[in-house]
């Protein structure tokens, strides 16, 4: 099939970008958005222009890394499905394609499709995780939990950390990715430990990036392509509650 | 930001309060409290202003008597007023917020999964001011027609009743009147749900049924309100 | 200058040596680990683990990955669980067991040592997890629940649904980011190593390219640490993510450290088939299928245009249960990808271009309902129909074998220091544990267990031995790297050629899978050992990298690595072509039982095969470190 892209072409973080129409030509329903786009690049560096710059790794919908708003639509309109498992029979020939990076001023753009998600990470750093060092754990079945709690830990930590979220929500708000790590540790009795201290700063270093806040709309549960639910961002308002008063009260 | 990740630190009740203000999450909570504390007003001033379909003068004792607790009334007032300066404030500093954190629009469609009044809630909420403000002047104060004001009863009491016919025989201020309600109660269908979910009382059992309710209250909130100025014009009421 | 390769296995039984070894092994003192920069490169599980470890025990740690986030490391796609010891089932499991088992799937091809430390490691790995927050599978009663996996007897593989490798990723990037937080650990993420620099016969540091601004950098550090992952794209397809390459490893091998067993390569027998020139990887779908998923292509090659479901019972062949009648659907990896190729090259594969086999599930829907293999297997019907379009509960799958993972890479002795002082290489990076071919569930077994308990005690062995200093960047040796660097991308940049760097990179692949892939002959090796120069030649006159040096250039990323492929590809051709036996994941057709089976060749290949470089279009030097079983019998491994 034949295909029309308009995609967002912007040569670095400080020049201004704009779109660019480009023909996809030859299109096989096989193909996978990406390995798409593979096409169009080979057919752009033989003519002579340099190829579109878009992040991807696995290709396997896990590790996170593609990012596309496809028509508006972060990781385009396919439910629980990444850009990498996105695959051209969801398209129909003719078809005018507009794709554009993540926008949010805390994932400023580095050049074309690609963001920078570091902020992500130092979201992480302020207190994703259970500080406990290697060497000296308890014998794992030394505290049983009970299974619905791990199936419960484990649909938040489903998360691939991919932004979609983010680049959904009106606001660009962090809120189902940061619920989500506090909801999993939360839920374990292992991370329970440390939940009043890791709420409050996850939740300042979200702020510190300028992410924007929560208007309960529910983009973010629609575009992630792990279904992770807003129930998360319900219990970690309910633990930040919890956490201001304790932390209040010790 | 919040106290370091090593430790906790001990904060004042101020402190804590200066710590609610700060944060986004924070803000959220105020957000619903007051939001829930209008949604409160709003619903026992409708069931007040149904009492207009009462006998001829229940309204009017209605409003004497709570004009008699001058404590209790007063104190509404002002805890109203404080909810909605707050409630304004925030929605007015989260609002800059969000459009900071999204400076770039797409080209490409709308925004995933909303509805018509999660987009326009700054709007519906400051139209909605807009109008409390018209609103406060029309009936409460009397700038725009200080007449309204004097009007009293057979018992000797203000006559709201009359007042309120007097003032929806205007068609402008009817049409404005229902209008605003209808905004009002656009921001409710999403508000009253929303505060569920700020509050961290939301999960994904009762997500249909709150949506449900918040949808329920905005419907009988808008026809409770509009059957005044609807009857006034039509000419059911005299 | 001449090798010797010293594996550095202490004595005693082999069940004593890691404890002796720690017995006796020096210690940093406490308040010195700080001054110690520890340089390590990819934060997969391997390297996230030890860069975590490293920085908790007190050293001051500089990690690197070419991703945007430690997150996102192949480890990642991992899917079906990791192993341990535990024996939870009381099923007879054991440490010895698992050592026994490791070492018989590797086909006794490797270190007793190591794989008996491993098995041993592998307890404490779950319990870490676990204390981190991996949610692992549980049962109703809340202990954690296992199964059995990869053809193993007993259940000792944890898993967290089908996304294990995910999730223990995610407990060492968590462990990571908090001693980032802590700032024992500096990391650099979207920043690719391109050389190690080595002063005085050490390494000291590393030239690394930052991907977003393009500036070509040194660091020093007082020992360096590669966590780089396997090689497994040196065949363009494979079950990889995309940016697995083999850079890291061999710019380390062309300054010295040698490359082990690179023909060791794992072919996965259940991956989608290729549906067309445009595929750019291929997807695993977890071997957990061949429990419930029967093997079959048509009898005969004429009735493979037909539709599966026309082809009567009897017209189909279940080959492997029919050659392997008691493992049936369950046979090893290795053997059922073999058999495979069999089918499809006597031309009765099925689908396009003839390269799949079927999947079926029919008879186990019937027996069990759609219900519950939806269940079981749910989320992979859905990615495979995502991906072909297909529904496998209406109509069988199709699979065909894809590379999966290396075990060859770089030599390490049992400290897991290569043969350059101070250079220590961790995770598939290395050639340890796993021998001819590697078990299911052992790689991120291996990968935690170098990281989080191996190599941060033996990496302090080396600082105490005294010769930990580090020279600071200014050094000699390090601008000349850094100029050798300049120079390299300047010349990528400047070729303007005709061809992509795709384009060759396919073309290399084709050629390393058609004649150094699943079967492997004399006249095949040969023929690509003569192809892969001119491929190479052709690609430093004629590829085209457009864009420049000092910003986000994937097209220049990509280059440098496929120029690294193309010189690697060699060498793992002179291995495969030096081996004559059959073993593991390495299958020279001469040598093969009457029925088709690997023949190895115990008493002329009982070694493994080190590798020295001696320049680019030079046959590199065979060091040879002969494998000594003193606890396991070698025997001919049998899945009939
Ligand atoms: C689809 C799939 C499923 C699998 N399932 C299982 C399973 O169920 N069980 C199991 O045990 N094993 C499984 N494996 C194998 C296992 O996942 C890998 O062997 C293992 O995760 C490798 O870990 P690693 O840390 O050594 O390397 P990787 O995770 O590959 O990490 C490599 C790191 O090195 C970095 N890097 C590489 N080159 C450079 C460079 N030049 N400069 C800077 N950084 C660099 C990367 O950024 C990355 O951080 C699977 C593999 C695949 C492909
Ligand atoms: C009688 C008047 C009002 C009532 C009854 C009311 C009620 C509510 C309620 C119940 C909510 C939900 C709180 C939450 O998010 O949890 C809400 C939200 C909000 N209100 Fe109001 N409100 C009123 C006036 C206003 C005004 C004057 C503004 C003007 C700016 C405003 C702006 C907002 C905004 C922006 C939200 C946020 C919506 C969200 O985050 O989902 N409201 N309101
Ligand atoms: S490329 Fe890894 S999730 Fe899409």
């Amino acid at each position: 099939m034949n295909l029309t892209l308009r995609v967002w072409r912007q040569k670095n973080s400080i020049t201004s970008g704009q779109f660019v129409e480009y023909a996809a030509k030859d299109i096989s329903p096989d193909m996978s958005f990406l390995e798409m786009l593979d096409v169009v690049n080979e057919g752009l560096i033989l003519s002579g222009e340099e190829q579109i710059a878009f992040d991807h790794d696995c290709r396997e919908g896990i590790c996170g890394m593609c990012s596309l708003v496809i028509n508006g639509k972060p990781h385009g309109a396919l439910p629980a499905t990444t850009t990498c498992q996105l695959h051209m029979r969801f398209f129909k020939d003719g078809d005018t394609i507009t794709i554009e990076p993540w926008r949010a001023s805390a994932f400023p753009v580095i050049k074309d499709l690609v963001v920078d998600r570091t902020a992500f990470d130092r979201i992480i750093q302020s207190g994703g995780y259970v500080s406990v060092s290697t060497g000296g754990a308890p014998d794992g079945n030394a505290i049983p939990i009970p299974k619905e709690d791990a199936d419960k830990a484990f649909d938040a930590a489903a998360c691939i950390g991919c932004g979609a979220c983010v680049a959904a929500c009106k606001n660009a708000s962090a809120m189902l990715f940061v619920s989500a790590k506090v909801s999993h540790l939360s839920l374990l009795p292992q991370g329970k430990v440390e939940e009043t201290r890791r709420v409050l700063n996850m939740i300042g270093q979200m702020d510190a990036e300028g992410f924007g806040n929560c208007t309960n709309i529910g983009s973010c549960e629609a575009a992630c392509p792990k279904e992770i639910s807003l129930d998360n961002i319900a219990r970690m308002n309910r633990l930040y509650a919890k956490a201001l008063l304790k932390n209040k009260l010790s | 930001m919040a106290a370091s990740a090593e430790s906790l630190q001990r904060i004042s009740a101020a402190g804590l309060m200066l710590q609610l203000w700060r944060s986004s999450l924070g803000k959220k909570y105020v957000m619903a409290i007051t939001g829930l504390m209008l949604f409160g007003f709003v619903v026992v001033h409708m069931i007040g202003n149904l009492q207009f379909f009462g006998d001829a003068t229940l309204i009017n004792e209605y409003a004497e008597s709570l004009k008699s607790k001058p404590p209790i009334l007063w104190g509404a007032r002002f805890g109203l007023l404080a909810a909605a300066m707050l409630h304004i404030t925030a929605a007015i500093q989260l609002a800059h917020s969000n459009r900071r954190a999204r400076p770039v629009g797409y080209d490409g469609g709308k925004v995933v999964a909303s509805t018509l009044a999660n987009r326009t809630i700054i709007v519906s909420g400051l139209t909605v001011f807009a109008f409390i403000v018209f609103h406060l002047a029309h009936f409460t104060i009397g700038w725009v027609n200080a007449d309204l004001l004097k009007l009293t009863d057979a018992a000797g009491h203000h006559d709201v009743r009359g007042m309120m016919i007097a003032g929806f025989s205007n068609p402008l201020v009817s049409i404005f009147y229902v209008v605003s309600v209808g905004l009002l109660c656009l921001h409710l269908s999403h508000g009253v749900a929303s505060i569920f979910q700020s509050l961290g009382l939301r999960s994904k059992k009762t997500e249909a049924n709150l949506k449900k309710l918040a949808l329920v209250a905005a419907i009988i909130l808008f026809f409770g309100f509009c059957a005044i100025p609807i009857a006034v014009m039509a000419d059911l009421i005299k | 200058m001449s090798i010797k390769l010293d594996s550095k296995i202490p004595s005693g039984s082999v069940g004593s040596k890691w404890t002796k070894y720690r017995q006796e092994m020096k210690l940093v003192n406490p308040a010195n680990k700080r001054k110690f920069t520890v340089i390590v490169v990819g934060t997969g599980l391997a390297g996230a683990s030890a860069a975590a470890t490293l920085g908790e025990l007190g050293y001051n740690v500089k990690a690197f990955c070419f991703q945007d986030s430690p997150r996102r490391a192949h480890s990642i796609a991992a899917q079906g669980g990791i192993n341990a010891a535990k024996n939870y089932r009381n099923d007879g499991d054991s440490v010895y067991r698992l050592f026994y088992d490791t070492i018989k799937g590797g086909d006794f091809r490797a270190r007793e040592a190591n794989v008996h430390r491993l098995a041993e490691v592998s307890v404490s790995i779950i319990d870490q997890c676990v204390a981190q927050g991996v949610p692992f599978a549980r049962e109703y009663g809340g202990l954690l629940d296992n199964r059995s996996f990869g053809g193993a007897q007993v259940s000792r593989t944890f898993y967290a649904r089908g996304q294990t490798g995910q999730q223990l990723l995610i407990g060492a990037y968590q462990a990571l980011e908090r001693q980032i937080h802590l700032g024992t650990v500096e990391m650099h993420p979207r920043t690719e190593m391109l050389d190690v620099v080595m002063v005085d016969g050490h390494a000291k540091g590393i030239i690394t390219r930052d991907l977003v601004t393009g500036k070509i950098e040194a660091h020093a550090g007082n020992a360096v640490v590669l966590a780089t992952g396997g090689y497994g794209n040196v065949f363009y397809l494979s079950t990889n993510a995309k940016g697995c390459n083999v850079t890291a490893t061999w710019r380390a091998h062309k300054k010295g450290a040698l490359f082990a067993n690179p023909c060791y390569t794992q072919i996965h027998p259940t991956c989608i088939p290729v549906s067309g020139d445009h595929q750019s990887k291929l997807t695993l779908m977890s071997e957990s299928l061949r429990n419930d998923g029967r093997v079959w292509v048509p009898k005969q090659a004429k009735d493979c245009g037909k539709t599966a479901s026309s082809i009567s019972d009897s017209d189909r062949d279940y080959y492997l249960e029919r050659k392997y009648p008691s493992y049936g659907n369950l046979a090893p990896r290795d053997i059922a990808s073999r058999a495979a190729k069999q089918v499809c090259d006597e031309g009765r594969g099925v689908g396009p271009g003839g390269r799949g086999v079927y999947l079926d599930f029919s008879a186990s829907i019937n027996r069990l309902g759609e219900d519950k293999i939806r269940e079981r297997y749910g989320n992979l019907f859905d990615m495979y129909e995502r991906i072909t379009g297909e529904n496998a509960y209406q109509q069988p799958m199709r699979i065909y074998p894809a590379i999966h993972y290396t075990m060859g890479g770089l030599w390490v002795d049992y400290e897991l220091m290569s043969n350059l002082p101070g250079l220590f290489v961790i995770g598939e990076a290395n050639f340890s544990d796993h021998g001819a071919n590697r078990l299911g569930a052992s790689a991120l077994m291996q990968g935690l267990a170098d990281g989080y308990f191996v190599l941060p005690q033996t990496i302090g062995g080396y600082f105490a031995s005294g010769k930990g200093g580090a020279p600071s960047t200014d050094h000699d040796e390090f601008k000349k790297a850094l100029s050798e660097i300049q120079t390299k991308t300047s010349k990528l940049l400047s070729i303007k050629g005709k061809r992509t760097v795709t384009d060759f990179h396919r073309e290399l692949g084709k050629l390393m899978w058609d004649n150094v892939g699943m079967g492997r002959t004399q006249a095949s090796l040969k023929q690509a050992l003569e192809r892969i120069p001119q491929i190479r030649n052709e690609f430093w006159e004629n590829v085209n990298v457009l864009g420049g040096n000092d910003e986000l250039n994937p097209a220049l990323e990509y280059a440098g690595r496929v120029a690294d492929f193309l010189e690697f590809a060699e060498l793992l051709t002179y291995d495969a072509l030096q081996r004559e036996e059959s073993c593991g994941g390495h299958f020279r057709e001469e040598y093969q039982t009457e029925d088709g089976e690997a023949l190895r060749q115990d008493d002329k290949y009982a070694y493994v095969a080190a590798w020295e470089f001696k320049g680019v279009d030079q046959f590199p030097e065979l060091h040879k470190e002969s494998l000594v079983y003193e606890e396991v019998h070698m025997t001919q491994r049998s899945y009939k």
